[in-house]
């Protein structure tokens, strides 16, 4: 679906109800309960809130990873919750771009080859090089997982994740592990996907400094939405400091 | 090339030592599988070729005396094709350096041109000269097994007369693949002589002016068989015919397709026993690698590869191995198929070998052995296809032992912490270790099997001449003779003991079965040559009736109690009916008994022997066997011993020489199953093991935590196992039992013990291999990545 035809009203995405229990009867975690949502097209936005509050659960049925318990999540006008494994399969593979936790590399694939993976299968992705030079890995790219420092591994993820250039970019506490200076390039990397390529970036983070280059702040409590903020000014992720 | 494919030769390369590992169990099970096959079909077609190349006959009709003019007449009953006659006749040639006679057939060849049927293959010398009546050609193996060759003379007695001839060829015939002189059991090239002479000479000889005494007949494509027997039969009747008998009753005939039919199918059941483990190593390494791999897979689905391209992926590592093993067992089947080939063309006398690849076995055989081999990874391809993407976004969760056992406080006291962490490890993945214990046992069970089955065959020797045969050597008659020749023998010097027997040549029928063979009269409590029942005691004769031995009853379909129809081949040949009294247990051939008093008076012809059983002493033997020589009534002398090595010879160049390769295989089996399970136990453990090790724990409480588990599955295997292989030892037994020898299945302690220690000792090899490559162990690396 080009990007033209969609009118600047259609959120990228919207949820109804969205409820996710894990577990049940009595040891049933409502990590999900009832979350209304709208994430507009090309925006910066910044999920906060406390640990285990179900912030990598919405992250991950927005992704289409997971399946909800109850409600509606859409994609555009799309309706993920009512898709095939096969329809979610081809949703993340045409329109999502992840960056996990755990930076999640295929050990037996060198950082240039593990970004490959990917640029492999997408229909209109950067070269592996490109999206390596995008996060300033030059020199280690033909190094395996192991050989790499925390932060190496997180570019390479980020390199990865934006390499197919993606409609939509999730990000999971992508600077969790990372020193201040190394977590501000990665940041950059990301406003820079979203300036130039008009990427919907979703990130989740612990750091609330961060909020402070988003275009909105999502505040997450207890399994649903305290509050959000649409940031009148944003600042650059260099001017972040935590 | 794409990255997952590259992730798939690092994955494999990273486990080459079990890749390699199994993929030689599959080249082995496709080896075989197409070796064995194309060995079969290449014998079977030599010896088709071989006898259609030199005409072998359909049916063979002995007769005591036919005028040449019959000929015509046979060769113009309906079915037959073609008709030859000729003289046959028994001899006894001198040998030089041997204590015996040596028993011969000799046969006439036509004055002019080459017989219309059972042509000879000339391997040395040149044809006879029809002008020289004192030409012989002699069988190429038994010249060979005595030295001689074209331009020695050799001195035979033919009809009571002695005559000197000169050998000018050498020579060999589809006819006479395996021989043996008439009463014995097994065949060997020195102890029978096949000599063709001129048709004239043969004439003289045995007095056949204008007449033959072997009708030879070849029959039409489509033709009756039984119709053409009986024809012929009621033809030859008048003339003194002795029944016609077709190729499939011909000794040297039914001996060589057996033993074809036999290389088969013992070797047929070994393939699938490689491929059944190579799939069952597959499965466990591909669940472990899936099971290790959760988040990689995971992964890649949150990327958008589809389950079925992940799936893919895990099942190419499977094909590439499999497919590798296939390749590499198919060149090696090929090979070893040549070579094999090469080997039983001696063994079975053939002077060429038709060299055939059949496509259409090798594809199946390559296509089954891929097919197996991978059936067990695609069993754990379901759980790729299974796994959601979003195990990709949780950290690796610490595996849960909660609900393992709580261990009380004597437990907790009696066990250190190290063995606790083996118990609940054990107790944690019971699936896995009963998977382990499995494979164990099977490699237990094939040690057992294999062990017992060299038992059998040594017992099967023992029993037959120790229990079964007492005697030192048999002589018999050129004809019936009075039963005062007994103690005849018996009065000379060295002869301990004598015991007559009777040997008739008779066809068994029951029912659509028949069978050519001939009942054994031995005396009511024979001490010599004695008949087993199933527990091994003695049986007495019957003068009730025959005693079938358990083949016997088997192609026949009889049990004790029912009547068989006996068609005597001798004398007045009456047939006979006669009920079955009792079943033995026979361990050489196919034998029948009955008390010789009985058996004479049911053919009229009391008080006759066609020989005896002797006892004598060790130290008048060559001078009672020379005495016997001497004697114009004795057709032959066997000696045990010398029947004892052609048997010992026999199991070990024939079909029963791959028991050794079952052996051979079942060791490999084993180890494998073992280090495999070792690897296995040891990669899934890498990580937790180093961190044991960085918080304190010495290599050798790392190395207990490790080993203590493959001890205890492989102690754990062992009775499983034994009680296995005490069953498949069963099967063992009658795969290898033959038409000829029937291998007896034992219960030997012996096996048992043996088997443990091999499974033992692969364990503790396993184990110190594995332990090595912990001692090496890189801490640092191994904590960093996931495997
Ligand atoms: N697979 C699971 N099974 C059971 N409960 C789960 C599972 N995954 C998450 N939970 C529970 O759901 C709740 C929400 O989890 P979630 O991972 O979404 O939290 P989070 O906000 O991302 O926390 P954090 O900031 O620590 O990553 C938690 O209470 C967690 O324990
Ligand atoms: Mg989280």
């Amino acid at each position: 679906m080009p990007k033209g035809d969609v009118p600047q009203m259609t959120p990228a995405f919207h949820t109804r109800g969205l409820t996710k229990v894990y577990g049940e009867g009595a040891a049933a975690v409502h990590a999900l309960r009832g979350v209304n949502l709208e994430i507009p097209e090309g925006e910066i936005v910044v999920l906060l809130g406390p640990s285990g509050s179900g912030k990598s659960t919405l992250l991950n049925i927005l992704g289409g990873l997971d399946s909800a318990t109850g409600g509606t999540a859409w994609f555009r006008d799309m309706e993920l919750t009512a898709m095939s494994d096969t329809e979610l399969t081809r949703f993340r593979r045409d329109h999502v771009g992840f960056v996990f936790q755990f930076y999640n590399l295929m050990p037996s694939l060198t950082a240039f080859e593990n970004v490959e993976l990917v640029t492999e299968i997408a229909q209109n992705p950067l070269s592996a090089q490109e999206a390596l030079e995008l996060v300033d890995l030059h020199e280690r790219v033909d190094h395996f997982p192991a050989q790499l420092s925390g932060g190496e591994q997180q570019r390479v993820a980020i390199a990865r994740a934006v390499a197919k250039q993606p409609t939509v970019l999730f990000c999971d506490e992508p600077t969790g592990a990372l020193d201040s200076t190394t977590g501000r390039s990665v940041l950059k990397v990301l406003k820079e996907v979203n300036d130039k390529l008009g990427t919907t970036v979703l990130i989740i983070t612990h750091a609330a400094a961060t909020a402070a280059m988003a275009h909105r702040v999502i505040n997450f409590a207890d399994g649903n939405i305290r509050d959000v903020v649409v940031n009148e000014t944003r600042l650059d992720p260099e001017e972040i400091h935590w | 090339m794409s990255p997952l494919d590259r992730k798939l030769l690092r994955d494999l390369w990273r486990m080459k030592g079990q890749a390699v590992a199994i993929g030689l169990v599959i080249a082995v099970g496709t080896m075989l599988l197409i070796m064995m096959d194309g060995l079969v079909n290449m014998l079977d077609e030599t010896r088709q070729a071989y006898y259609q190349r030199y005409r072998l006959a359909d049916v063979f009709a002995p007769v005591a005396r036919a005028p040449e003019r019959l000929l015509d007449d046979l060769a113009h009953l309906p079915g037959v094709a073609a008709a030859e006659g000729r003289v046959v006749g028994d001899a006894l040639i001198d040998v030089e350096g041997a204590d015996l006679p040596v028993r011969a057939r000799a046969v006439s060849l036509p004055a002019t041109g080459a017989p219309r049927l059972n042509d000879i293959h000339l391997s040395q010398g040149r044809l006879l000269n029809s002008e020289q009546p004192d030409e012989v050609l002699v069988l190429e193996s038994f010249a060979r097994a005595h030295g001689l060759v074209p331009g020695d003379t050799i001195s035979a007695t033919m009809n009571g007369s002695r005559r000197t001839f000169m050998i000018v060829g050498l020579a060999q015939s589809p006819e006479f693949l395996y021989t043996t002189a008439p009463g014995e059991l097994l065949p060997d090239d020195a102890r029978f002589a096949v000599l063709w002479l001129n048709r004239a000479a043969m004439a003289a000889a045995y007095d056949m002016k204008g007449a033959f005494n072997e009708a030879l007949l070849s029959i039409g494509r489509g033709a009756d068989e039984k119709a053409v027997l009986k024809a012929v039969d009621r033809l030859l009747e008048a003339y003194g015919g002795l029944g016609a008998y077709s190729l499939a009753d011909q000794f040297s005939n039914r001996f060589v397709s057996t033993e074809i039919e036999e290389l088969g199918n013992t070797s047929r059941s070994v393939p699938p026993l490689f491929l059944g483990v190579a799939a069952f190593l597959l499965f466990i390494v591909i669940t472990r690698m899936v099971q290790a791999e959760r988040e990689q897979i995971g992964l890649l689905k949150a990327f958008g590869y589809s389950g079925a391209e992940v799936s893919l992926h895990y099942f190419k590592f499977v094909l590439v191995i499999a497919i590798g093993g296939a390749i590499l067992g198919s060149l090696a089947g090929i090979v070893a198929g040549r070579a094999f080939a090469v080997f039983y063309q001696h063994f079975f006398k053939f002077p060429f070998l038709v060299f055939r690849l059949d496509p259409g076995t090798f594809v199946i055989g390559f296509l089954v052995s891929i097919a197996s081999a991978s059936a067990g990874g695609l069993l754990v391809l379901r759980r790729v296809f299974s796994l959601t993407p979003a195990v990709a976004m949780r950290p690796p969760a610490p595996p849960d032992y909660s609900r393992t056992v709580q261990f009380g406080r004597v437990m907790r006291r009696l066990l250190d912490q190290p063995s606790r962490m083996v118990l609940r490890r054990i107790m944690r993945q019971p699936v896995r270790m009963i998977g382990a214990v499995v494979g164990i046992a099977a490699g237990m069970a094939l040690s057992v099997a294999t062990s017992a089955l060299m038992v059998a065959f040594t017992q099967m020797l023992d029993v037959t001449f120790t229990v079964i045969d007492r005697s030192d050597a048999a002589v018999a008659f050129v004809a019936p003779m009075s039963d005062r020749t007994v103690h005849e023998l018996r009065r000379m010097e060295g002869v301990i003991a004598a015991e007559p027997f009777r040997i008739v040549p008779v066809v068994l029928r029951n029912g659509l079965n028949s069978y050519r063979g001939s009942i054994n009269g031995f005396v009511e409590e024979p001490v010599l040559n004695r008949a087993l029942d199933k527990d091994a005691r003695p049986i007495f004769m019957r003068k009730d009736g025959i005693i079938l031995s358990e083949p016997l009853a088997d192609i026949l379909e009889v049990s004790a109690g029912e009547v068989i129809t006996v068609e005597v081949r001798e004398g007045r040949r009456p047939v006979l009916q006669i009920p079955v009294v009792e079943i033995a247990q026979s361990l050489l051939g196919s034998p029948t008994y009955m008390e010789i008093g009985a058996l004479n008076r049911a053919l009229r012809e009391p008080g006759r022997i066609s020989g005896a059983f002797l006892r004598v002493d060790a130290a008048f033997r060559k001078e009672v066997y020379r005495k016997l020589k001497d004697m114009p009534a004795v057709a032959g002398i066997s000696e045990k011993e010398v029947t004892r090595e052609s048997l010992v010879r026999q199991v070990n160049t024939g079909a029963g020489a791959t028991r050794y390769v079952m052996a051979a295989i079942a060791a490999i089996i084993t180890f494998g199953i073992i280090y495999n399970s070792a690897r296995i136990a040891f990669a899934e453990r890498a990580r937790d093991l180093a961190s044991l090790r960085v918080i304190g724990f010495s290599k050798g409480e790392a190395a207990y935590i490790l080993l203590g588990e493959l001890a205890l599955v492989t102690l754990v295997a062992l009775p499983i196992g034994a009680g296995l292989g005490y069953y498949l030892s069963f099967a063992l037994s009658a795969a290898y039992s033959t038409d000829l020898y029937q291998v007896p299945a034992v219960f030997a302690p012996q096996s048992y013990g043996s088997a443990m220690v091999a499974v033992l000792s692969a364990a503790v090899v396993s184990g110190l291999l594995v332990k090595r490559e912990l001692d090496r162990m890189e801490l640092v690396s191994a904590l960093k990545t996931r495997e």
